[in-house]
């Protein structure tokens, strides 16, 4: 027996026991390793088998073709939407600068129906009608007719550009002007807006009627220089003021008329009375 | 207060009228009409305003005295100011900005053109 209590068979068992657990680890290591081996050759092996099988390869090929050909839809789809929403957009846009232009217009109309209307004084019509042919139609030189000797002449009360005595008396059916007011149609001549300044036959004739009774013309001779035609306003214009400044004239004249006649009456009455 | 106060001299009440409805189409604007250009200088130099549209050919005193006038007023010369016109030749539109004009019209007026010429001379986002 030794000193420390160990006798020779209990160090051979010791050396045995650190033999067996090295021997039993190069085993687990061996194993480990096959196992590893194994799996690489089988991963070879289905790598080598999927690429020589075409079925596989063309399963794969047909999946993704189909799957390409889905988003090129998608992506079509897109920007088919894409290019609706943009029309979309621009119909909106033109929509809006439509309504834009038919507010300005209704503006237009609004204010010289408003301003025709606002006096029953014949001279404060005729300035009205003056003022809207030069700053909403942009005329130069012309001059307004009124009916007279029971409708069979047009004799000029006010003009812009020249005198009133420049102007001719007009009889009703003679001439543009006078064939314009027995016929009620707006003459315009769109070839030449700019004019002869004086004499000749005028750009526009605009008949005033009410109802079919002519009341006067309006005949514009000549545009200003910055005006180089007639828009759909205008146009609008000229059939505006062939009623309205037509019932203005008419109303205002039969006004002065009853109002001198009133105070004709009144002076008689206050004769008989007084 | 209004944000914006704009004055007006045109002696024709239908210039007038559009321009009012014009500009009314603004937010926050406050408008005074002067019908000739005595009228305008007196209500242009008793206030404040941010912007002036002027007509040249106006009774009593012209657009033309008249912005020569707001110009030769310290604290009126840098007033944006816009001239409404029958006179569409070159010359009158360069006589009326060397005379301190800012903007020039004609007419017949355009309510879309006014709105855009204000809100640039008012410094509006369009």
């Amino acid at each position: 027996m030794t000193r420390d209590g160990h006798g020779p068979g209990d160090r051979g068992e010791a050396v045995l026991a650190i033999f067996k657990r090295g021997a039993d680890f190069m085993k687990q290591l061996m194993d480990d390793n096959e196992t590893m081996r194994k799996r690489l050759g089988d991963l070879e092996s289905r790598q080598q088998t999927a690429a020589r099988d075409p079925d596989d390869w063309e399963g794969l090929r047909l999946e993704l073709l189909g799957r390409i050909e889905d988003l090129e839809q998608e992506k079509h789809s897109i920007l088919e939407q894409l290019r609706s929403v943009e029309n979309e957009n621009q119909q909106f846009a033109e929509r809006y600068l439509e309504i834009e232009e038919e507010n300005n217009n209704l503006a237009n109309l609004y204010v010289a129906s408003y301003q025709l209307h606002s006096t029953l004084d014949p001279s404060e019509v005729l300035k009205v009608i003056l003022e809207i042919v030069i700053n909403l139609i942009g005329a130069e030189y012309f001059c307004v007719y009124v009916c007279e000797e029971e409708g069979r002449i047009l004799r000029p009360v006010a003009a812009e550009g020249g005198s009133v005595a420049d102007f001719p008396v007009i009889r009703l059916g003679e001439g543009p002007i006078g064939e314009s007011v027995v016929n009620g149609d707006v003459r315009t001549s769109e070839l030449s807006p700019l004019g002869p300044a004086e004499g000749g036959a005028p750009v526009v004739c605009i008949p005033l009627r009410v109802d079919e009774r002519p009341i006067g013309a309006i005949a514009i001779h000549r545009l200003l220089c910055q005006k180089d035609g007639f828009s759909a306003l205008d146009h609008e214009l000229f059939t505006l003021l062939a009623g309205h400044a037509a019932t203005a004239i008419f109303a205002s004249r039969l006004y002065a008329q009853s109002e001198r006649k009133l105070s004709t009456i009144q002076g008689f009455i206050d004769l008989l009375t007084k | 207060m209004a944000g914006h106060r704009i004055l007006i001299v045109e002696d024709s009440p239908t210039m007038r009228q559009l321009l009012v409805f014009a500009l009314k189409r603004m937010k926050d604007v406050d408008i005074t009409e002067a019908q000739d250009g005595m009228d305008g200088l007196r209500k242009v130099t008793g206030d404040h305003f941010d912007l002036a549209f002027v007509d040249i050919n106006m009774p009593v005193m012209d657009g033309l005295k008249l912005i020569s006038l707001i110009r030769g007023e310290p604290h009126l010369a840098s007033m944006p100011i816009c001239v409404i016109t029958t006179e569409g030749a070159k010359e009158d539109r360069e006589r009326a900005i060397a005379l301190g004009a800012n903007e020039y019209l004609t007419k017949p007026i355009q309510a879309n053109k006014v709105l855009a010429v204000a809100k640039s001379l008012l410094k509006i986002d369009i």
